[in-house]
C-alpha cells in the first residue's frame, strides 16, 4: 500500500461508494433485497396474516392458496407467517454475529498486528487452532455443548467467525504499519493509541466492511444449517433451517413446506453476497487506479 | 540508398477505456534501417511504449489501431493475420522490457523459458540446449550449466536484463525493440548492458529500436533519434543533427532542459497533456514559444527538410517563418 | 531452504495445531453440561452407581489428569465407546469414514472440473456471455443452502421425474460388494461387481452434484479472479513477444501461475465438503461421517462427539498440509521463504 493508495482511500466517502456500487447490476440487485429484508425485518411480524404459532390440525398440509399463499406445515400454521418472523430471526442473527466477531476480529487484529512480538505469535497460533476446523463443526461443538437455542446459535458462530476478521485486519495493519507516514507521526510524537484510531484503522476498515456484508450471508446459511440438524434453533421457533427440517418428511408430496423457507434462506444469502461483492469491487476499482 | 527495415506510416491507435478514449498515438512516421540502432525519445505517456507494442502487435483488448501501416520489409504487419504474426515475434521481430525480473515467469527455469524461445520456432531438443549455452556465454553471463536451472527471482535485475537479451536474440532477428531496457538497473550495470546491446547487434547485423526517455542515453547508442511528444513523432534526425541542431520547439526545450553545472535549471512551461482530450492543431501549441495561428488548427505533418532530416512543425513548411 | 526443509517445517506446525486440537476438544467435551452419566442411567439412578462410573470413566480426577489420559489414549488410537453404538468410537469413525471420503472426493472431483474450466474460460474470454452466466453461476452457487438443495434435487429428480435413485449408497435390494476399502466404487471393481458399481455410480451422482455445485462456484471463483490476475502480468507479455503458441501461453504462463491460490480454495472447499455432507448425509440416508456426527451431537454422545470432531480436524489439517506441499512444488518461491 503506497501513500497513492492512502489517498484516494480518502477520497472515497461513502455517497461515492454508494453511487459505484448501485451502478453494477450485482450491486444494484444485491442492494435492492438487502433493502428488502431490512423491511420484512422490521415489519414482517405486522404484515404476517397469521399468528406463527398457531396450530390447526384441520389445516395441516394445504397446498399453497389464497388464504395460505405459502401454504400451512404439518401443524398447521400458516409458513407464509413464519417465513416472514423468521426474517427478523434470522436477519438478527446474522447482524448480532458479524456486529460481535468483526468488532473482536478487528480489535484483536489491530493490537496483534500493530505491536508484534509475542501477542501476535500467539494470536496467529490461536488462529491456526481454529482454522483446523471446518466452520460448521466447530460451531456444532460448540452449539451442542450449550444447548439448542437462539443466543447459543448466536454465540456458537461468533466463536468461529472472528478469526476471520483478525487475520485479514492483521494482514492489512501489517502492511499499513511499515509506511512512512507512521514512521513520521511517531516521530512528532504521536501515541500508539492515536497512530492507531487516526491512521492505521481507517486503511482496514473498507477490509473489514467487505468481509462484514459477505460474512452475513455465510451465517445465514450457517445459522440454518445449525438449525436443520437440530443443534440450533428449537421448535416451535419459526427459524428457517428448522422449518426445511420439518418439512422433510414430506418433501415427496407436500413440497411446499421446505421450499419456501429454503428459498428464503437462498434469497437473503443472495442479497447480501451480491451487495458484497459489489461493494469489493467498488473498493478494488478506486483503489487499484 | 536501400529501403528501411521498418516502417510505421501515419499509426493512430486510440483505447477505450471507462473514463474515455485515450488517443494514445495521432499518426505516427518512424523508419528504422538495417543494421542502424535508432531510439525513440519521450517522457512517460508520449506514446513510445504503445508504438512499441502496435508494431509486435501485443497491446491490450482495449486498444484499436485505427489507421497506418507498418511495414516490415515491405510487408504491412497490420495486414497479417494472428498465426503469421506469431511466427514473426521472437524470430524476425524481438523485445525487450523494463523489469526484466517481472518479465520472466517467475516457477519456470531460465533455462525453461530461454528454450521456449527456439521451441516456438520449431527448434528443439539438445541443439537448442547448446545455442542457449552458448548465447548465455556470449551475453556475459558465467557458468550457464548452472544458470540455466536456476530460477528469475534469484538473478539480479543485471544478470536478469542479460537474460532476456539472450532470449531476444536466440533466433537471430532482424529488429530488436528495447523498451527502457536499462531503466530499472543501477547505473553502473546500465552502462554494462547498453555496451552488450551495441557489441551483440554490431556483430548480428540487427537493427535496434531503443526506446528511453533518457537523452544521455540515447546520445550514447544511438545512429538515429526520432523525438516524440503526445502520440507522434515530432522530429527525426541522426544523433549530431538532433543534438546540434534540433528543430522542433520540443526537442530544443527539451535539450535545453538538461541540467549543466553553473546554470540555472530550465523547464519547458506547462504540462503534458491529457490523452482523453488532446489539444487541437498541433498537441505542443500550449507549450510551445513560437506557437502561431496555425498551430491551433491544423496538425503539422512530418516533412523531410533535408536527406534524413525529418521535422513535424509549421514553422518549417514551405512558406512558414523558418527557425 | 529446500523442499524437504519445508516439508518438515509444516509437519512440525501441523503436529502442535494437532496438539491445541486435542486441548480444544477435550475442553469442549468437559464444557458440555449435560452429565453423560445421567444421560445414561435416568435419573432415577442411585448415587452410588452414577458415583461407580463416574470413578470408571476417570470422571472425578483432576481435570489436568484427566487431559493427560485423553492425550495417551487418542495417541494409542483409543477415542472411547460410543453411547449409541456401543462400540469403540474409532472403529464407528473407521466404518463411516469411507462413505463420506467417496462422497467429497466424487464432489471434489466434480467440482475441479467444473469450476476451473469455468473460472478459465470466463477469465479468458472476459465480458461475454459465458463470462457473465458463470459469475451467476458463482454467485448462486455459494448463495444456496446445500441441504435444501438436497431436498429439492431429490423431490424433482427422484420423487417427481424418477431420473435418479433415492437415498442410499446402493440399491436397496442389491447384496454389496465384500468391503475391503469400504469405497463402493472401489470395491465392487476389485471385485469385478459392474452391476453394484453401476448402481453406486448412480445413486452418487445426486449427492456429489449437490455437494460439486457448491465446491464449482467456490472454485471457479477464485479461478476466474486468479486467471485475470495473471493475465496481466509482465511475463504473459513476454512469452506472447516470444512468438509462443497462444495455446502454451495460456497453459504454461497463465494456467500454472494462477494454480498456486486455486489450491488454496480447494484446501478449504474440502472443509466445505465436510460440512456439506454432515448436513445432506442424512437427507440421502448416506452412512457416513456426517450423519454419524449429527446424530452424536444430537444425543450429547459424550465420547462420539469428542472422536468425531478430532477426527475430522485431523483429516482436515492433512488436507491442508498436502495443500501446502503441492504448493511449495508449484512455487519455487514459496520454499526459499
Amino acid at each position: 500500500m503506497s501513500v497513492e493508495v492512502a489517498r484516494r482511500l480518502s477520497t472515497l466517502s461513502t455517497p461515492l461508494v454508494a453511487r459505484l456500487v448501485l451502478s453494477s447490476p450485482t450491486g444494484l440487485t444485491g442492494a435492492v433485497i438487502v433493502a428488502g429484508l431490512l423491511i420484512l425485518a422490521l415489519i414482517g411480524p405486522a404484515l404476517a396474516p397469521y399468528d406463527p404459532y398457531r396450530q390447526d390440525m384441520s389445516e395441516r398440509l394445504m397446498p399453497p392458496s389464497w388464504e395460505h399463499p405459502f401454504g400451512t406445515d404439518q401443524l398447521g400454521r400458516d409458513i407464509l407467517s413464519r417465513v416472514l418472523y423468521g426474517c427478523r430471526i434470522s436477519l438478527s442473527i446474522a447482524f448480532l454475529v458479524v456486529a460481535i466477531s468483526a468488532t473482536i476480529g478487528l480489535l484483536l487484529g489491530l493490537i496483534s498486528g500493530y505491536f508484534g512480538g509475542l501477542v501476535d505469535e500467539a494470536l496467529m497460533r490461536v488462529t491456526d487452532l481454529f482454522f483446523a476446523f471446518p466452520r460448521l463443526i466447530l460451531a456444532m461443538a460448540v452449539a451442542a455443548a450449550l444447548g439448542p437455542s437462539i443466543v447459543n446459535t448466536m454465540l456458537a458462530i461468533a466463536t468461529v467467525s472472528w478469526p476471520v476478521y483478525a487475520r485479514l485486519v492483521r494482514a492489512c495493519v501489517l502492511q499499513v504499519r511499515s509506511e512512512t507516514y507512521i514512521e513520521a507521526a511517531r516521530a512528532i510524537g504521536a501515541g500508539h493509541a492515536r497512530i492507531l484510531f487516526k491512521h492505521v484503522l481507517p486503511m482496514v476498515v473498507h477490509v473489514v466492511l467487505v468481509q462484514a456484508t459477505l460474512d452475513l450471508g455465510s451465517v445465514i446459511l450457517l445459522a440454518a444449517g445449525l438449525s436443520f440438524i437440530g443443534l440450533g434453533a428449537p421448535p416451535p421457533t419459526p427459524e428457517w433451517g428448522l422449518m426445511v427440517s420439518e418439512g422433510r418428511l414430506y418433501i415427496r408430496s407436500q413440497w411446499w413446506v421446505s421450499t419456501f423457507p429454503g428459498l428464503a434462506i437462498m434469497i437473503s444469502a443472495l442479497g447480501f453476497n451480491m451487495l458484497g461483492d459489489a461493494l469489493r469491487d467498488a473498493f478494488d476499482v478506486r483503489l487499484r487506479r | 540508398m536501400s529501403s528501411p527495415l521498418l516502417e510505421v506510416r501515419d499509426l493512430v491507435v486510440h483505447f477505450y477505456t471507462r473514463e474515455g478514449v485515450v488517443k494514445a498515438l495521432d499518426g505516427v512516421m518512424l523508419s528504422v534501417g538495417r543494421g542502424e540502432i535508432v531510439s525513440l525519445v519521450g517522457e512517460t505517456g508520449s506514446g513510445k511504449t504503445v508504438t512499441a507494442l502496435s508494431i509486435m502487435r501485443l497491446l491490450d483488448h482495449n486498444a484499436r489501431i485505427l489507421r497506418g501501416e507498418i511495414l516490415f520489409e515491405g510487408r504491412d504487419l497490420l495486414q497479417l493475420s494472428e498465426e503469421e504474426m506469431r511466427r514473426i515475434r521472437g524470430r524476425e521481430i524481438s523485445m525487450i522490457f523494463q523489469e526484466p525480473k517481472s518479465a520472466l515467469n517467475p516457477i519456470l527455469t531460465v533455462g525453461f523459458q530461454l528454450q521456449e524461445a527456439l521451441e516456438a520456432h520449431g527448434e528443439e531438443g539438445e541443439k537448442a540446449l547448446q545455442r542457449v549455452l552458448s548465447m548465455l556465454k556470449k551475453v556475459g553471463l558465467p557458468d550457464p550449466e548452472r544458470l540455466v536451472n536456476r530460477y528469475p527471482h534469484e538473478l539480479s535485475g543485471g544478470m536478469a536484463q542479460r537474460v532476456m537479451i539472450a532470449m531476444a536474440l536466440l533466433m537471430r532477428p532482424k529488429l530488436l525493440i528495447a523498451d527502457e531496457p536499462t531503466s530499472a538497473l543501477d547505473v553502473t550495470v546500465q552502462a554494462q548492458i547498453l555496451e552488450l546491446i551495441q557489441e551483440l547487434v554490431r556483430e548480428l547485423g540487427t537493427s535496434v529500436l531503443f526506446i528511453t526517455h533518457d537523452l544521455g542515453v540515447a546520445a550514447e547508442i544511438s545512429d538515429r533519434i526520432a523525438v516524440m511528444y503526445a502520440g507522434t513523432v515530432v522530429e527525426q534526425g541522426s544523433v549530431y543533427d538532433i543534438f546540434e541542431e534540433p528543430l522542433h520547439p520540443y526537442t530544443r526545450g527539451l535539450l535545453a532542459a538538461i541540467p549543466r553545472p553553473g546554470r540555472d535549471l530550465v523547464a519547458i512551461e506547462g504540462e503534458v497533456p491529457s490523452l482523453l482530450n488532446p489539444p487541437s492543431g498541433c498537441r505542443f501549441h500550449p507549450r510551445c514559444p513560437a506557437a502561431m495561428e496555425a498551430c491551433k488548427r491544423v496538425k503539422p505533418k512530418l516533412i523531410e527538410v533535408e536527406p534524413g532530416r525529418l521535422v513535424a512543425c509549421h514553422l518549417y513548411e514551405v512558406g512558414g517563418n523558418g527557425p | 531452504m529446500d523442499l524437504r526443509a519445508y516439508v518438515l517445517r509444516r509437519l512440525a506446525l501441523t503436529t502442535l495445531v494437532l496438539f491445541g486440537v486435542l486441548i480444544v476438544t477435550f475442553l469442549l467435551s468437559h464444557v458440555i453440561p449435560a452429565d453423560p452419566i445421567g444421560a445414561i442411567l435416568g435419573p432415577q439412578a442411585p448415587p452410588e452407581l452414577v458415583e461407580k462410573l463416574r470413578h470408571e470413566w476417570g470422571l472425578d480426577k483432576p481435570l489436568h489428569e484427566q487431559f493427560v489420559d485423553y492425550v495417551c489414549r487418542a495417541l494409542r488410537g483409543d477415542l472411547g465407546r460410543s453411547i449409541r453404538t456401543n462400540r469403540p468410537v474409532l472403529q464407528d469413525l473407521l466404518e463411516f469414514f469411507p462413505a463420506t471420503l467417496e462422497l467429497a472426493t466424487a464432489s471434489l472431483i466434480l467440482g475441479v472440473l467444473v469450476g476451473v474450466s469455468l473460472g478459465t474460460i470466463s477469465a479468458l474470454r472476459r465480458g461475454s456471455w459465458i463470462d457473465h452466466v458463470a459469475r451467476v453461476f458463482v454467485t448462486l452457487g455459494v448463495s444456496t443452502p446445500v441441504f435444501w438443495l438436497g431436498l429439492i434435487m431429490l423431490m424433482v429428480f427422484y420423487y417427481r421425474l424418477g431420473w435418479l435413485p433415492g437415498p442410499g449408497r446402493l440399491d436397496p435390494y442389491m447384496t454389496p460388494p465384500p468391503r475391503i476399502t469400504g469405497l463402493i466404487l472401489l470395491d465392487s471393481l476389485l471385485a469385478g461387481r459392474l452391476d453394484a458399481f453401476y448402481s453406486a455410480l448412480r445413486h452418487l451422482a445426486m449427492p456429489a452434484t449437490v455437494l460439486g455445485w457448491y465446491a464449482a462456484a467456490g472454485i471457479a471463483r477464485i479461478t476466474r479472479s486468479s486467471v485475470l490476475e495473471v493475465m496481466r502480468r509482465e511475463h504473459v507479455r513476454t512469452a506472447r513477444a516470444k512468438g509462443l503458441l497462444e495455446r502454451l501461453v495460456v497453459l504454461r504462463h497463465i494456467l500454472r501461475n494462477a494454480l498456486m491460490p486455486i489450491v488454496t480454495v480447494i484446501g478449504t472447499t474440502y472443509g466445505g465438503l465436510l460440512e456439506g455432507a454432515v448436513l445432506t448425509e442424512t437427507i440421502f440416508a448416506w452412512p457416513g461421517l456426517g450423519r454419524y456426527s449429527t446424530g452424536a451431537f444430537l444425543y450429547l454422545d459424550f465420547m462420539a462427539v469428542m472422536g468425531t470432531t478430532l477426527f475430522i480436524a485431523v483429516i482436515y489439517s492433512l488436507v491442508n498440509l498436502a495443500v501446502d506441499l503441492v504448493y511449495a512444488y508449484l512455487d519455487p518461491r514459496v520454499r526459499y521463504g
